[in-house]
């Protein structure tokens, strides 16, 4: 079967993030950029099912402008079979990457799409459900492990309540949570030859669907810093200021 | 704390100043394309941080050990190794031929760096395997070359240098390890002593190369053989046969490096170890002297890798110490607000991009050297490589020993305790101003052969070249410029007269380029640095003009400039001692000291 992987390239997660001073978002000049570890995830998984014989044929797509290519060059190596880099000016929002990817399943007919449970630069957590919903296909989110049988999957969800394990029939979505697997590092040979697989180049434009933003960001600003700690003569001024100060009790 | 390998710096490095772009034009260099680079760059880091450098700290604390007879690793490296293969880096800069990358040794330097920085005891192992690659390639028939060469590309197989002997360390002309032909092999009888990695559990099979004499060999240098001998013999079909008669006797106890098994390797004590000659008879050290350059080069590489390591770690700590008051800082604060701490820091960071920087162009001339089409180019860049490599060796590693105690400093008292880690960076880098000779060998070597040799040709084809340099500092505007440019006028003078007094001076005496040697190339070392932070500098402002509001480029001319003011001037006392000749150095008799 055909996996479709959808990968994006973030400020790399050991970056400590800076808000523009206009308030307008987080600065991605001149840092480095990854692949979102949640792909990677997602990536390993289906390198995994193709090792098993489940998976034939690796597809990393991805929706972003010219510099993606490294993200994508970083799944090649990784042994993504090919790519699709769907260029687009304006980053779109979950909903426009739902409807361009929801394009590439009609073209490629992937047997299952694999998203991150979220990217770590905003972390929306929507586009793997919009994708599911536009296709109409049953979706499996938060995954922290898959088994294939037949025309279905097993899945175990994290969620709140516990380990949640369901099982959907293909083709369907799955979003992953970290703990679905330990992504390997590419080997050097693979690097050099990821160089030469090919990648395609779209315009997001070419596919004919709404793009336009539906939200407004107002304001972005760095979480407020932690205040220093005092240390508390006795329990009866811990007590106090719990009740005065934090207003916790 | 873990390491981070520096993307943005070295890549920064590799092009502005050794020029990889021009480096990628030579034939059988073509994938060596700016994308490509970062690209391996950036995951060699994340091996380096994820897989390697944790093992740093339980390699410093378990070592490695000889139980029965076996070398037993540190728990992890076996795993981390066959990773390390698997991935596929032993083979980046090894011949195409033999299924290496053929990469330039270039982008193998900034890698290693990244060995070295997150563990230079693991990283010892796949270096000394390089070693015995190419002296194989160079000087191997065709058959130990098909037999080895792909097992040791791959990393299957691990290589060794068995020179040293008890009365032979600087001296190899002493070696006393015998072999005896024995129909179409020789058989080696003796023992070898300071052997990294001279066995260990994490490979197959290990190729020891080994200088020993024949019985009817010269005294000296000139009746000296090179010869392969294997763990395990291997048989024709190339699967394993016999164990050789090669082992591991003991390890040492040592100051640093302790996962990096140091052993003392027995030959021949009961049959005879099974040998294979390597090049001609009696020639077995100028086979030795064709990897030389490279084996230098990559001790530097060590200094930087270290230096590198210490600085990160330091600056981590500085950041999260609080300790006193700072002038307009409220309350108390973390120590880096304090001026000291950050001269401290500033001096590691200044230092470790100086050498980074060096060691670099001297990896490029090396690659210019071997593969330039044009002859003009290749000879001029050989003779370059070849007067840069002591420097490299030497500079880096002695830098690397300053960069490392400072990053003790930072921690204050942390520092001495093991538990932080700074300690260890400082005990490691102890060995390398030691090994591949000494500091004191390479000065030699500098004065000696570099310098005296050619009657300055090649030294003042360099100094030439920084007197143009020069030029184009002072043209360009600036406060920060300014005082690079007076620093380095000044440290300019100063090596040129220091040259002027070995050329002229150096011979005066029998002890007088022997006395000045070390001061001489401290100051060359010192000058080159200073030569290659403002050479950053002035392509960081390139950047800035051009409308970057990267940091990156600010901060460059900011280190820049504090090596001129607080590294550079050192020159002017380097070359005061270096015109003080043999001075009180030989006047005072050995009864008297
Ligand atoms: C941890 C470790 C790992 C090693 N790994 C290897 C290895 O894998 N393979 C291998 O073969 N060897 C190895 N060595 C040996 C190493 O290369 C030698 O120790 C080194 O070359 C110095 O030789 P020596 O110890 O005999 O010192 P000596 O040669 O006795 O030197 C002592 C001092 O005298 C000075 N000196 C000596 N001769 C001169 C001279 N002509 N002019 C000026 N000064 C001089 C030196 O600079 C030094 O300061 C290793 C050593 C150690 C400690």
């Amino acid at each position: 079967m055909k996996v479709l992987v959808a990968v994006k390239r973030v400020v790399d997660y050991n970056v400590r993030i800076r808000v523009k001073s206009d308030g307008s978002g987080v600065d991605t000049d001149n840092v480095v950029m990854s692949m979102n570890p949640f792909d990677e995830n997602g990536l390993e998984e289906a390198l995994r099912m193709k090792q098993a014989g489940v998976a034939t044929e690796i597809v990393a797509v991805t929706v972003g402008t010219e510099q993606s290519q490294d993200t994508l060059r970083s799944a090649l190596a990784m042994g993504a079979d090919r790519a699709i880099l769907i260029n687009a000016e304006e980053a779109p929002e979950p909903l426009g990457i739902a409807k361009l990817l929801s394009k590439v399943v009609e073209q490629e007919q992937p047997q299952v799409v694999i998203l991150g449970k979220q990217a770590i630069d905003d972390d929306s957590n929507q586009t793997g459900q919009m994708l599911a919903a536009l296709l109409n296909w049953p979706q499996g989110t938060f995954a922290s492990k898959a088994e294939f049988e037949g025309d279905s999957v097993n899945l175990t969800r994290e969620t709140d309540a516990g380990l949640e394990t369901i099982k959907i029939n293909l083709p369907a979505i799955i979003t992953t949570d970290l703990r679905l697997n330990e992504p390997r590092l590419p080997k050097l040979p693979d690097i050099m030859k990821a160089k030469k697989k090919p990648i395609d180049m779209v315009e997001a434009a070419s596919f004919g669907v709404d793009l336009t933003p539906r939200l407004e960001v107002v304001s972005v600003s760095a979480p407020e810093a932690r205040k220093p700690g005092v240390i508390v003569a006795n329990a009866a001024e811990l007590i106090d200021k719990l009740k005065n100060e934090a207003g916790v009790l | 704390m873990s390491y981070e390998a520096p993307l943005k710096e070295m890549q920064f490095v590799l092009k502005e100043l050794a020029d990889i772009n021009a480096i990628a034009q030579h034939p059988g260099f073509e994938d060596a394309t700016p994308d490509m680079v970062e690209a391996i760059l950036k995951e060699a880091g994340k091996l380096a941080s994820l897989v390697i450098e944790p093992l740093n700290n339980i390699g410093d604390q378990q070592g490695s050990r000889l139980e029965n007879g076996v070398v037993v690793n540190p728990d992890g490296f076996k795993e981390a190794y066959q990773q390390f293969v698997e991935n596929g880096w032993p083979g980046l800069h090894q011949p195409t031929e033999f299924d290496g990358q053929g990469l330039p040794f270039l982008m193998q330097s900034a890698v290693s760096e990244m060995w070295n920085a997150s563990n230079m005891a693991f990283a010892l192992c796949p270096m000394l395997t390089a070693g015995a690659i190419e002296a194989i390639n160079a000087h191997g028939s065709d058959e130990i070359k098909k037999t080895y060469l792909p097992k040791m590309v791959s990393g299957e197989w691990t290589g060794t240098m068995n020179l040293t002997e008890p009365q032979a360390g600087s001296d190899l002309s002493a070696v006393r390890t015998q072999a005896t032909k024995e129909g179409d092999h020789y058989l080696i009888k003796g023992s070898k002593i300071f052997i990294t990695w001279g066995d260990h559990e994490m490979t197959d099979n290990i190729a020891h190369l080994v200088l020993a004499r024949l019985p009817d060999a010269p005294e000296g240098v000139k009746g000296i053989s090179l010869f392969i001998v294997p763990k395990y013999l291997i048989n024709e079909d190339g699967s394993l046969g016999e164990r050789n008669d090669a082992k591991a006797v003991s390890l040492e106890h040592k100051l640093g490096i302790h996962a990096s098994p140091t052993c003392v390797m027995s030959f021949g004590d009961e049959t005879g170890a099974v040998g294979y000659l390597i090049g001609e008879e009696n020639n077995g050290l100028s086979c030795m002297f064709t990897m030389m350059n490279h084996a230098r080069l990559e001790v530097g590489m060590e200094g930087v890798g270290l230096s590198e390591g210490a600085y990160q770690h330091a600056l981590a700590y500085a950041k999260d110490r609080t300790q006193g008051y700072s002038p307009g800082s409220e309350g108390r604060v973390s120590i880096i607000h304090h001026a000291d701490v950050r001269r401290m820091l500033m001096q590691m960071k200044a230092f470790t991009e100086a050498g980074r920087a060096l060691a670099y162009v001297a990896a490029g001339a090396h690659d210019h050297a071997y593969q330039s089409t044009d002859e003009k180019v290749a000879d001029f860049q050989r003779r370059r490589m070849d007067l840069l490599t002591p420097i490299v060796k030497a500079w880096c590693t002695e830098v690397a020993q300053e960069v490392t105690s400072l990053g003790v400093q930072v921690h204050g008292g942390m520092g001495f305790i093991e538990e932080t880690g700074a300690a260890q960076y400082m005990r490691d880098a102890r060995i390398i101003t030691i090994y591949e000779g000494t500091t004191g060998i390479q000065a030699g070597d500098l004065i000696g052969r570099k310098v005296l040799r050619d009657k300055g040709a090649t030294v003042s084809e360099l100094i030439a070249e920084l007197n143009e340099f020069e030029t184009t500092l002072k043209a360009q505007s600036g406060d920060d410029f300014a005082i690079m440019s007076t620093q380095f006028s000044a440290a300019l003078k100063a090596v040129t007269e220091s040259t002027k007094w070995v050329l002229e001076k150096g011979m005066e005496t029998p002890h007088s380029a022997g006395a000045a040697s070390v001061n001489y190339l401290m100051l060359m070392g010192t000058v080159l640095g200073g030569w290659l932070m403002a050479k950053s500098a002035l392509a960081a402002q390139r950047e800035i003009d051009a409308g970057s509001t990267d940091e990156f480029f600010k901060t460059k001319i900011l280190t820049a400039r504090f090596y001129a003011e607080h590294i550079l001037p050192r020159s002017e006392a380097y070359a005061t001692t270096v015109q003080s000749g043999v001075g009180a150095i030989m006047d005072l008799s050995i009864e008297n000291f």
